[in-house]
């Protein structure tokens, strides 16, 4: 096994910890922000699919990075955009607001 | 300049998890989904940079059909459809990491400089493809369920556990031969179509109430379908980013099964539950006689007298688009000095968080919904538990009675309030199909009708006393 590949395999288990403990304080109040929110994050596969839709490569595999790039971009655009448009609408009631 | 744009990767990889960090609190969420924002257009923009990128036709081609399509979805979905959507976007996020697990293979970039291929790349490209596909599928079978393209009811068949271990096998076995000759491109095309049908046959059995337990781990998927890509590429933000996304799926995976008292396995493979939570006609089994029935108007005679109301939806309130005329009727208590607030079940939607949403977008500010931790303490000190649109989430037959299917799960204190109000149709069950003896109970006033329509006679009757 090559030394980028451990190196791979520590970066992944390392963030796998952060995740659990950044995401478990997430109040169940935020869930489906945090579902969609998250959704868009994993989107950044478009930094791979912008290289194997520019590279040059033969055919295939430009058709393959395009879509690539399509479904990201989907993720990406869609999923903040969303997310946005969902915690716009969480609010603390006015009255509190005022004070 | 390869070190410029690691650095970047890196300043993007922080940015999420600041951005997730500040989805923590309401206060701060809007925030945090704007550095992600930021983070993923740092990520973006520098490698678009990169001196490998020599033609730009099919990216901008790519990023405009791509960005048209997700934002038209994102400003025109409405928010009950929510968890069709994120059953979408998972499913793309899966098949791009597949299309790029795939373009690098088809690219022949497994090979090192002397020619000879690269075990770990081929077999994390065979990996990215298998969990990019089966995401993709699963989530298009959850979308169509959810949308009511395909009917809610498990789909089961003789044989289908085995035909799922036997794809499983296959796919490690073509793995197997894919690492030995990688040359051989048939062998990922088969792998490919394996992870297509088993994505398929392992959402069909899953029933419609179950959902939210699948697009979380639907969603914990297409996080780890990114992180594969990362291995092929040895990308650390993709890894990074994906394993952030895979662990969140996995904790609202874990929230959801521990709300409804089940298994992740018996999700999975239990095929439980019937076309949704509708649920299956069943008369009581008790004496009807014992049902106390009450009209609007004697209701809001009740309402005008209580000191403070906890209000219960479920997604029957969702379903009957109720939501506006409830939070009008809490107002219009609030302004009389009773004290409101809003009981929030973990699995009361379609999704982990899908009824605060819902509030939300019916301005109800938030510090008004409480989730069940929070406020099961209070229902004893509550004069009126209203009832809308949630049945099983409120059976105490899930505390005492061992025989019931809901024994165990977690439930909403409905019955220890003075006086419970429950808005139903009729006595059927709920998803679960099981009676729910609140009904009877001596101080239970059933309002039978439709939500919104018997909401908005509340707000009538409360209006004229």
């Amino acid at each position: 096994m090559e030394d980028a590949i451990l190196v791979s395999i520590y970066v992944f288990v390392l963030a796998i910890f952060v995740g659990f403990e950044v995401i478990t304080k997430v109040p169940p109040l935020l869930h489906t922000p945090l579902m969609s929110g998250s959704n868009a994050i994993s989107g950044i596969t478009i930094v791979g699919a912008l290289i194997s839709a520019g590279a040059g490569h033969a055919l295939l595999s430009t058709v393959l990075g395009t879509l690539a790039v399509i479904c990201a971009t989907i993720n990406v655009v869609g999923g903040f955009m969303v997310t946005d448009r969902m915690l716009e609408m969480f609010k603390k009631d006015k009255k509190e607001e005022g004070k | 300049m390869a070190t410029l744009l690691n650095l970047s990767y890196l300043l993007a990889a922080v940015l999420f998890i600041f951005g997730l960090k500040q989805l923590g609190s309401p206060k701060t969420a809007r925030r945090g989904n704007m550095l992600a924002m930021l983070g993923m257009l740092i990520a973006i923009l520098m490698t678009l940079l990169d001196k490998q990128i020599i033609d730009f036709t099919y990216i901008i081609i790519g990023l405009i059909v791509g960005a048209g399509i997700g934002a038209y979805a994102a400003i025109t979905v409405q928010m009950t459809n929510m968890p069709q959507m994120v059953a979408l976007f998972n499913g793309f996020g899966g098949a791009a990491s597949t299309f790029v697990a795939y373009s690098e293979f088809v690219a022949g970039n497994y090979v090192t400089s002397t020619g000879d291929p690269k075990l770990d790349i081929v077999i994390t490209i065979g990996l990215s493809v298998l969990i990019g596909t089966v995401t993709f599928s699963g989530s298009l079978i959850a979308f169509a369920k959810l949308q009511g393209i395909m009917r809610g009811a498990p789909i089961t068949f003789k044989g289908q556990q085995a035909l799922n271990a036997a794809s499983l096998i296959a796919v490690v076995i073509l793995g197997g031969m894919l690492a030995v000759n990688p040359d051989n491109a048939i062998l990922l095309v088969i792998i490919l179509a394996i992870a297509l049908l088993l994505g398929v046959i392992s959402v069909i059995p899953i029933g419609g109430a179950d959902m939210p337990v699948v697009i979380s781990l639907l969603n914990s998927y297409s996080g780890l379908a990114a992180a594969a890509t990362g291995f092929v590429l040895s990308n650390n933000v993709l890894i990074i980013s994906g394993a952030l996304v895979g662990a969140s799926g996995l904790i609202l995976t874990q929230i959801m099964c521990k709300a409804m008292n089940r298994s992740l396995a018996n999700v999975l493979f239990a095929a439980v539950g019937t076309d949704d939570s509708t649920g299956t006609a069943s008369g009581g089994r008790k004496d009807k006689s014992s049902v106390t029935q009450y009209t609007a108007e004697d209701a809001a005679m009740v309402f005008e007298a209580a000191q403070s109301v906890i209000i219960v939806p479920g997604y029957g309130l969702a379903v009957a688009q109720a939501q506006h005329v409830l939070q009008e009727f809490a107002q219009m208590l609030m302004a009389n000095g009773t004290k409101v607030r809003y009981a929030i079940h973990p699995v009361a939607g379609r999704m982990p968080g899908h009824m605060n949403v819902l509030l939300a977008e019916a301005n109800v500010p938030y510090d008004m919904l409480l989730e069940m931790d929070e406020i099961n303490e209070d229902f004893q000190n509550t004069d009126i538990a209203l009832v809308i649109g949630a049945n099983d989430v409120i059976n105490p037959a899930a505390r005492t009675d061992k025989s019931s299917p809901l024994y165990g799960m977690p439930i909403l204190n409905v019955d220890h309030a003075k006086s419970v109000m429950i808005v139903k149709r009729s006595l059927s069950a709920g998803f679960a199909g099981v009676d729910n003896e609140l009904f009877y109970d001596q101080k239970t006033m059933m309002l039978f009708g439709d939500a919104k329509g018997m909401v908005t006679d509340l707000v009538k009757e409360y209006k004229n006393l």
